[in-house]
């Protein structure tokens, strides 16, 4: 596909770096030479140096001819009269982001208006993925698939859990339900792992269950799954005003500690069920009268990356409390890993998630069967879902028959509102949605899991 | 201080009040009253002195803060006097000061009487007693802004200072089309009681001041023993239009936008419905052994709870005889009073519902020391200088009432009397317990009495500070 983005931010070059490597031509705009310098020497697109609105610029872009306009500057306008002008002038698809809280209420009508595909509010799409993780402590990280049916979900194994050199092909008996591990990350590496493998302790798990199977799982090997009853955040940026809305619907008490007394004023103005605290989430004392230790949920949310770091790691040390971290740069994130931080969110990263999820379907009605796609496994592998949508290669198959390209596990078949782990004898049918995890990049239909 | 402009707006309350003597100059007239004349030399003296006052136009039409709380200060006093000079030249009322506190007690709707039996009166001097009430009950000032079209954009201080209630909202983006709104509904809901109780077999001078009575939420009656003598199916109807009249107008105005959703989810008249039922319930059970069935206990406590809440002081029995429990209720309720924005008095509903959350944010602040947080009502925040000033109307108001509690004490009267008796006319509501109960009244008291009950039912009426504003020396000074 040819497709165009908007300015070269975080999220732009995210993108750029996802697109590029799925093999579409991508063209870059920004108005800062500087910035796209960076793009033309690491990645494969070309960069046009100019504002994304005005049409001569866009027209250099190659924009009469192309499939796809995403625009990601900084302002929610800009973002959104290029989606216009894009959409008046050549009829391609757009994505806009567009953050501003004030105009989420009535993002659906700006859609509709303006005939945009799809907007993007970054803070609401990660404010979402934590109350996600909120919902479901035990879980480091969790995505959908098939509606809500399946679940994705990653976790740190402890040794209470007794699972240490246990394989893969006994672990469905040692917890006593159906589940399927999908992938494992220990240190740097990710595997894609066969009955064979051994789990060990410290090893970052990801399965695919149902919803109840997976909660049955955490409750056999012994991990408390009850939703969180309250939570503290610090820092009261907009995340923390969506999150808050979010778990305040789940009957979930909320506090709020931000500095800024302006700031709070606003927040008690957005979230009069909120306890909101003046003060800084980085004084000891101050979390203590909070009473941290009682804390079920910690969430940092500050504009600091190091601030937040470092609170999650004081918070650990004095309550039980889930973590969740935000980190807005991207290239430490290895590191990170390594100080058992609890969830980190990178908000950057979700957006060109979901985008790059977008995308996918978007190709979907194009040609490919692609229904979601997620990162996991430290964007080191994906999980995608197909909709079996006509007969191909591999429908009504013993599993155990299929040649697969190696790395690529089916993780499982949706059909008509059940959820099967597949085994050997089990066979894809027409209808179904089956998810496929793999390394492999590119996939574009279900015949693309065969060796070819 | 721009004194002119004081004056002409003075002025031009006299002249309204003259216009206003002309109703029962006219009833006088109809019913062949030699008490006529009284209203004729009063409203020409009114008139006189009112042209005099609004023939120079002030150079500035400005007025600030200070110009019109102390203009509606002295428009009450001065309306007050005036009004009273019909009792005194009719030879109604002998002594002027029982003069002024039956015509201050009128134009505040307090319904406190210093007359013993009422039934004597000529009509036309009944029928001016129960005008007052209506005059008072929406504002004269307000009806003043209705009419006239002054320059600047500063008249919300007049009605911020005569409106009754925490905080003053505009209906409309003009003073003076909010101002004819409120009086339109007022008008209109005064007529629709008079038609109703007019069907329902009262004769139309009984329905005309009985619906002045109410929609004031006043309370002077025309007989002696108030409402009692009715039909049953007037008192429920004088019940619910009571209860109506104490609503806050704005639930009107937004009922006539059809905003029905944002009009049924105001805090503050779901509260005062919630209060209002709950005390009938309580006292129809502790009364059902005086009556013959529940449902007559049901409707006369419903009738007193309605009247005492709403500060109307109308009476269809004598409740000094109730139980302990109701008579508490009772007296608790004076205090509650009617909404904001409504034609009642008392320290409102939404000043208690206020003070109530700031006691829940206090407590919170123990469990949270750094906590930021708003009262919230109606899902707004409340301005922290709204709920200030709700906090040192709270003191004033103790201070006042303790005041007057101490001045009433030197006349000997028992405490039950002194203190209902502070507590009715402080709250704008009519009969108290014990010696000023509903078949009692006021003429008891000595004269300082009588004229620290008379400071205290304007006090209640303007809520206070506009009339404490006259007694700062500061605001005299030129500079």
């Amino acid at each position: 596909m040819k497709i165009i983005i908007i300015g070269c931010g975080k999220v732009g070059y995210a993108l750029a770096e996802g697109l590029t490597e799925e093999n579409h031509d991508v063209t870059i705009v920004d108005s800062s030479a500087q910035r796209l310098q960076d793009v033309t020497e690491e990645l494969d697109a070309m960069s046009i140096i100019g504002n994304g609105s005005s049409i001569n610029t866009l027209l250099e872009a190659g924009a009469s001819d192309t499939d796809l306009l995403i625009a990601v500057t900084g302002s929610d306008e800009l973002n959104l009269l290029c989606c216009l002008i894009a959409k008046k002038q050549w009829n391609c698809h757009t994505v806009a982001r567009v953050r501003n809280p004030i105009y989420n209420k009535e993002i659906d009508l700006i859609k509709e208006s303006l005939g945009i595909s799809m907007i993007i509010n970054p803070e609401l799409a990660a404010s979402a993925e934590i109350a996600r993780l909120l919902r479901f402590p035990s879980a480091i990280k969790i995505d959908t698939f098939a509606k809500g049916r399946v679940e994705l979900l990653k976790f740190r194994i402890k040794p209470d859990f007794q699972l240490d050199q246990v394989s893969i092909a006994e672990l469905p008996r040692h917890a006593k339900c159906d589940i399927l591990v999908a992938g494992i990350e220990r240190g740097e590496n990710a595997y894609i792992p066969n009955g064979n493998f051994i789990l060990q302790n410290g090893d970052l798990v990801s399965i695919i269950a149902s919803p109840k199977n997976a909660a049955a799982f955490f409750q056999n090997i012994g991990l408390a799954t009850n939703q969180v009853k309250n939570c503290i955040i610090v820092g009261g940026g907009t995340i923390a005003v969506y999150l808050a809305r979010q778990l305040l619907d789940m009957k979930i008490r909320v506090a709020i500690i931000d500095k800024n007394q302006e700031r709070c004023q606003e927040l008690c103005e957005h979230l009069p069920d909120a306890v909101i605290i003046q003060g800084d989430g980085t004084n000891r004392k101050l979390l203590m009268e909070e009473n941290l230790e009682g804390a079920e949920a910690f969430v940092a949310l500050t504009n600091m990356d190091e601030e937040n770091i470092m609170l999650s790691l004081f918070v650990r040390e004095h309550s039980k409390a889930k973590l969740i971290t935000k980190v807005n740069r991207m290239s430490f994130d290895n590191i990170l890993d390594q100080l058992d931080l609890g969830s980190i969110i990178y908000p950057k990263y979700i957006t060109a998630d979901y985008i790059l999820r977008y995308i996918r379907a978007m190709q979907n009605s194009i040609g490919s069967n692609v229904e979601t796609l997620c990162h996991i496994l430290d964007g080191k592998a994906e999980a995608l879902e197909f909709c079996i949508r006509e007969n191909s290669p591999v429908v009504g198959i013993p599993l155990k028959d299929l040649q697969l390209k190696s790395n690529l596990l089916l993780g499982c078949i949706h059909r008509k509102g059940k959820v099967i782990i597949p085994r050997g004898n089990d066979t894809i049918n027409v209808g179904d949605t089956v998810v496929i995890v793999t390394t492999q990049r590119g996939l574009d239909d279900i015949q693309d899991i065969l060796k070819k | 201080m721009n004194y002119r402009i004081i004056f002409y707006i003075i002025g031009w309350i006299l002249n309204i009040e003259a216009a206003f003597m002309l109703l029962p100059f006219l009833t006088g007239v109809i019913y062949q009253e030699s008490a006529l004349w009284s209203f004729v030399i009063s409203g020409m003296i009114c008139l006189v002195m009112g042209i005099a006052l609004t023939f120079c136009k002030p150079k500035r039409q400005y007025f600030y803060v200070k110009e019109g709380y102390v203009t509606v200060a002295l428009s009450w006093i001065v309306l007050s006097i005036m009004g009273s000079l019909p009792f005194l030249l009719s030879g109604s009322i002998e002594h002027p000061i029982d003069a002024l506190f039956e015509t201050v007690s009128g134009f505040t709707t307090t319904g406190a009487s210093i007359l013993p039996a009422v039934e004597d009166l000529p009509k036309c001097i009944l029928l001016w007693r129960s005008f007052t009430h209506w005059i008072g009950g929406m504002g004269v000032l307000v009806f003043l802004l209705s009419l006239l079209k002054l320059a600047g954009g500063s008249h919300m201080n007049l009605m911020k200072a005569e409106s009754p209630g925490p905080s003053v909202s505009k209906l409309l983006p003009k003073v003076h089309s909010t101002a004819k709104i409120l009086y339109g509904i007022y008008i209109i809901m005064t007529i629709a009681e008079f038609i109703v109780l007019i069907v329902s077999g009262m004769s139309v001078f009984d329905a005309l001041t009985t619906s002045f009575g109410t929609a004031g939420t006043g309370g002077f009656g025309i007989k002696n023993d108030s409402i009692a003598s009715y039909s049953p199916l007037i008192q429920i109807e004088v019940t619910i239009f009571m209860i109506l009249f104490g609503v806050n107008f704005n639930f009107y105005f937004l009922l006539l936008l059809r905003k029905w959703k944002q009009a049924f989810s105001n805090e503050e008249v779901c509260c005062y419905f919630a209060v209002i039922g709950i005390a009938i319930l309580l006292i129809s059970w502790d009364i059902r052994g005086l009556y013959d069935t529940f449902f007559v206990a049901l409707r006369e406590s419903a009738f007193q709870v309605g009247s005492i809440i709403t500060t109307t002081g109308f009476a269809t029995c004598d409740f000094n005889q109730w139980p302990e429990i109701s008579r508490t209720i009772l007296v608790m309720l004076m205090f509650v009073g009617a909404c904001a924005g409504s034609t009642g008095g008392g320290i409102k509903v939404s000043r208690f519902i206020i003070l109530i959350k700031s006691t829940g944010k206090e407590l919170s602040s123990y469990l949270h020391p750094r906590q930021v947080k708003s009262i919230r009502m109606d899902g707004k925040s409340i301005d922290p200088e709204v709920v200030r000033n709700i906090n040192v109307f709270m003191i004033v108001y103790l201070l006042i009432f303790a005041v007057s509690l101490l001045v009433l004490a030197c006349d000997g009267t028992d405490l039950i009397t002194n203190f209902t008796a502070v507590a009715a006319t402080f709250n704008n509501i009519g009969p108290g317990l014990e010696l000023v109960g509903p078949s009692a009244n006021f003429g008891l008291f000595s004269n300082p009495a009588k004229l620290v009950l008379i400071f205290d039912m304007l006090a209640g009426r303007l809520e206070i500070f506009p009339l404490l504003l006259l007694f700062v020396p500061d605001i005299w000074r030129k500079f």
